[in-house]
């Protein structure tokens, strides 16, 4: 009998990739785990535009006329902030969920671009010291790595919290990337599933972050500055909490916030957009009056120079990204495919980090992978990415009147949905409202 | 978010200098709550038949000796009020019930910061040292007190917020962590008739603890129950008529340090509260293990 | 011997000091006294000298400490020697809670109690217990030796990796894939050096040993539950 397709009903509760993962929740007993952000579609960026120059505003020139984007970070208490020529930055991601060759080609771009790059969950490594001029490095509940040479010889310190992808999680890495060296640098045996705390292990709340960030200082003699990183959900709290703890930054996490490995549970349905996570966060700063005196740096699916410019116009003093860079790299870049296919999927869709396998050589420890990705090439990659979106920014800046990228505001934009104006406070286009503040 | 302090004096002798003592107390937790500080003063008892309240309003100018007037007239009870800064402390001839209820009905802006017979609640903005200066913590004597210094979330200035939680007569709660299930239990004690002010975990957890005890249950009891009932992190320290008691949830991830000689019992979030009492050289210092009740009564004190 | 009161010397000062020192000073006794309790004294050293704390100290005391001999004659509050990478740390009161939390190396020595957590995260570390350690002791302890002359409370060792555990007296609960282990002649001989070099006198013969038994390294549905 033929099938009539015309009588095929999909379900929308139980759609192929739901079905697909029961069954394989069924196999295998456990979650599912996963590299990248959140894929489902949430009210973000593209969900604002910028109102450019017309008959009551006035643009730039291109070029000639200056559109500055230096930003200053961590003047608040540091005897020796940062001072970086641009306002995007490369987010922590560890040396382990990344190779060496990834981390080293960071390093470069971002010295070439002026900015900084960030260790993660797996300590500082002489690739990364050596080719980052400006290396923020992170204190995590894991403290894998953690050591107080590398703390001094950093340029900052993250204290993290939390990240976009998970908050409230630990870090996690498979066995298959847990070889000699990671395993070396993270006191681990080679090849297990490392198991990750997801609480610090010697502080818990604001209040002891407090005491803790007390002793960084002390022990770095106060001269550099020290970031809080928070995954986004109970966002004004967090940032008031942390402004009190005494942070000199603030690192903001979205949901779009990527990881290498991660339930996939836990990266779509924990934590909120990075859209109404900014908002609140600029908000709770000015009612603090520390906007500006306390940076904001702003995480979770930034993408291009427009998603840099919103981030800026809502209130941020820099954005990070992570995936981003990683795609610049060429991840999911339609290249040997066919180990995308032994992954188990195609380019485009590829999330497979936690697997080691990168057919690209980014999140991967294999040698004959990572030679893919070699870090002098990498690096040029790279510093091409952060200079396209230097000029998008600016060229938005320029349409918007602003010499400095910091003096766009959220009055520059309007939203095209409802759910956007609410989140990022901004009007819905064409109207004066803004769902929850005015007209109902 | 906060740093708390209970001070117990079980040698007489010493009651006069409580205050003093304390202030000192509150002022060391100032790192870990810099915003706002309440402290809870037991002191002074009203006689048999009369209670004692502590009234707040925001206005520094509010006619309380007006309005004293009013309940001693409603009541025909005599009224005695002392005004301090934003705080008034009412001696009242008349059981604390009704004066309440008059004040809820004519009064509705003043707020209720604690009642009872022998505890004052004074909970103000600014930096501990400052309310402390304020209210006068320094000079007061007392038999014991329970103090709060927060990390405020908000930026309104009002105290709402604030601890100590008052939930019955005499009785008050001071709690450094966060619940995590308070909002269910907020909707349970709602049924049972209970009101709520705030929106305050901590809020949630005084008026668990006071309904377990109108309920019949003792001081321990109570703590027991919440133990059982309580979900998340905390160190609390409540206060009552006649005793003090500390308890940790078992996982014990915020701190709290205990000091006890023979004249004094003191708690803390950190040593360096402790530090500058009397005797604490000496003193049998330790922590309160996770899970356990401690409570003293100043019975078979004098 | 430097004598500094934190009374009247800032902390930031006496830190500040202290990091300052190079390699070749002569400085290099020092004691500190009225330290009431205040943080991250003596934190991030790194040259072999001593310090001497009389007193009770905050939290972090000595925290990070390379080379240096630190020792409190008091009680200490949270993390005392916390990230340790050598040197030693000695405690002669009662510790608060994650004593050494996640130390590298050297010796962490509390000769009263320490509190729950001790040695959380431990990252090769040896640490002495005169006394007694609370619950969750040696969480996910990665490497190092932790050895506890009193009792050990509920869950101890709980997700721990290569750290091994010596136990004297009582273990209320052992945690997640912690599991007891014969105490062979080898571990005898290495818990009575550590012993030896913590100068704790203890009977090594008196001691059980517990480690991991390696069944959360890579997951397996049938261990579900530990998780």
């Amino acid at each position: 009998m033929t099938v009539d397709p015309r009588t095929l009903r999909p379900s929308h509760s139980f759609a192929p990739d739901v079905l697909a993962e029961i069954h394989r929740m069924a196999d295998q007993g456990l979650y599912a785990i996963r590299g990248f952000g959140a894929k489902r579609r949430l009210p973000s960026f593209d969900d604002l535009v910028f109102l450019g120059a017309s008959m009551s505003r006035y643009p730039l020139e291109g070029y000639r006329e200056r559109c500055a984007t230096d930003v200053v970070l961590g003047a608040r208490h540091a005897k020796k902030p940062i001072e970086l020529k641009i306002p995007i930055t490369i987010a922590g991601m560890s040396f382990g969920s990344l190779g060496a060759h990834a981390k080293e080609a960071l390093g470069r771009a971002a010295t070439a671009a002026g900015t900084s790059t960030t260790t993660g969950d797996g300590g500082m490594t002489e690739e990364e010291r050596q080719s980052s001029k400006t290396l923020v490095y992170q204190v995590l509940p894991s403290r894998y790595g953690l050591n107080p040479d590398d703390l001094r010889r950093a340029d900052a310190i993250e204290v993290v919290v939390g990240q976009g992808a998970k908050p409230g999680g630990g870090g996690m890495l498979l066995g298959q990337k847990i070889t000699e060296r990671v395993a070396g640098m993270r006191t681990l045996p080679v090849g297990i599933d490392q198991r990750s705390a997801c609480r610090h292990p010697d502080w818990t709340g604001p209040d002891d972050l407090t005491i803790k960030i007390h002793e960084l200082r002390e022990i770095t003699d106060w001269e550099k500055p020290i970031y809080v990183k928070i995954g986004a959900t109970r966002t004004a709290f967090d940032v008031a909490l942390a402004v009190k703890a005494g942070a000199d930054v603030i690192v903001l996490d979205g949901m779009q916030g990527g990881t290498a490995a991660t339930q996939d549970v836990f990266i779509e349905h924990v934590g909120i957009p990075t859209l109404p996570a900014v908002r609140m966060a600029v908000e709770t700063l000015k009612d603090l009056d520390m906007h500006r005196t306390v940076q904001l740096i702003v995480s979770g699916g930034i993408r291009t120079g427009a998603d840099v410019a919103k981030a800026l116009a809502m209130g941020a003093d820099a954005v990070s990204i992570g995936v981003a860079a990683l795609v610049a790299l060429g991840c999911n870049k339609p290249v040997f495919e066919e180990d995308y296919h032994a992954l188990g999927t195609e380019p485009g869709y590829c999330h497979h980090c936690h697997t080691g396998f990168c057919p690209v050589g980014i999140t991967t420890q294999e040698p004959r992978l990572e030679a893919r990705l070699k870090p002098e090439h990498g690096a040029r990659l790279m510093r091409n990415y952060l200079t396209a979106l230097t000029l998008e920014v600016q060229t938005m800046a320029r349409a918007c009147g602003k010499s400095h990228v910091h003096n766009l505001e959220p009055e520059d934009m309007v939203a095209l949905t409802i759910e956007a104006a609410a989140m990022a406070g901004v009007p819905l286009a064409g109207t004066d409202w803004i769902p929850g503040r005015n007209g109902g | 978010m906060c740093g708390i302090v209970g001070l117990f004096l079980k040698n007489p002798a010493l009651r006069p200098k409580l205050g003093g003592h304390f202030a000192t107390m509150l002022i060391g937790m100032s790192e870990r709550g810099p915003d706002s500080a309440g402290i809870a003063v037991y002191h002074d008892p009203a006689g048999p038949g009369a209670s004692k309240l502590t009234l707040f309003h925001a206005d520094g100018g509010y006619p309380w000796r007006e309005v004293g007037g009013q309940l001693s007239e409603a009541l025909d009870a005599e009224v005695d009020v002392i005004h301090k800064a934003n705080h008034a402390v009412l001696r009242v001839e008349a059981s604390a019930e009704i004066t309440r209820a008059w004040l809820a009905a004519h009064h509705p802006e003043v707020r209720v910061m604690g009642y009872g017979t022998t505890m004052e609640v004074y909970k103000d903005m600014g930096p501990p040292a400052e309310v402390a200066a304020k209210y006068g913590l320094a000079e007061m004597a007392g038999s014991h007190a329970v103090g709060h210094t927060r990390m405020a979330t908000e930026s309104a200035v009002t105290t709402e917020h604030s601890h100590p939680f008052t939930a019955a007569a005499d009785m008050c709660l001071v709690h450094n962590g966060s619940l995590s299930n308070h909002n269910r239990l907020r909707d349970w004690l709602g049924r049972r008739g209970l009101e709520f002010e705030t929106d305050n975990d901590s809020e949630v957890a005084a008026r668990y603890f006071a309904y377990r005890m109108s309920e019949g249950a003792s001081l321990d009891e109570a703590m027991e129950a919440g133990l059982k009932d309580l979900d998340g992190f905390y160190t609390f320290t409540m206060g009552t008529n006649d005793g003090f008691a500390v308890l940790r949830d078992p996982i014990a991830c915020k701190p709290a340090v205990l000091a006890e000689t023979d004249d004094w019992v003191a708690m803390a979030s950190e040593f360096r509260s402790l530090a500058h009492l009397p005797g604490v050289a000496e003193a049998t210092i330790w922590e309160p293990a996770p899970g356990v009740v401690y409570t003293w009564s100043l019975e078979g004190t004098a | 011997m430097i004598t500094v009161d934190l009374a009247e010397t800032g902390l930031r000062d006496l830190n500040g000091r202290l990091h300052a020192l190079s390699a070749e000073t002569n400085e290099r006794a020092w004691k500190l006294v009225n330290p009431l309790g205040q943080h991250a004294i003596a934190a991030g050293l790194t040259l072999p000298i001593e310090v001497e704390i009389d007193g009770h100290v905050g939290y972090y005391c000595a925290g990070m400490n390379k080379q240096a001999t630190v020792t409190v004659n008091g009680h200490c509050g949270w993390g005392v020697g916390e990230n340790i990478m050598s040197g030693l740390v000695r405690v002669r009161g009662n510790a608060s809670e994650s004593a050494a939390a996640s130390g590298h190396g050297g010796m962490v020595v509390i000769e009263g109690d320490a509190s729950s957590r001790c040695g959380i995260s431990m990252k090769g570390v040896d640490i002495v217990v005169g006394g007694s350690v609370g619950h969750m002791s040696a969480f996910m302890a990665q490497a190092g030796n932790l050895v506890v002359c009193g009792d050990a409370g509920p869950d101890l060792g709980d997700s721990i990796y290569e750290a091994v555990i010596y136990v004297a007296g009582a273990v209320s609960g052992l945690g997640a894939d912690c599991v007891e282990k014969d105490m062979t002649p080898e571990h005898v001989e290495r818990l009575r050096a550590l012993l030896a070099k913590a100068e704790i006198d203890a009977d090594p013969a008196r001691f059980r040993r517990f480690g991991s038994a390696r069944r959360l390294y890579n997951f397996n549905v049938d261990h579900a539950d530990a998780y």
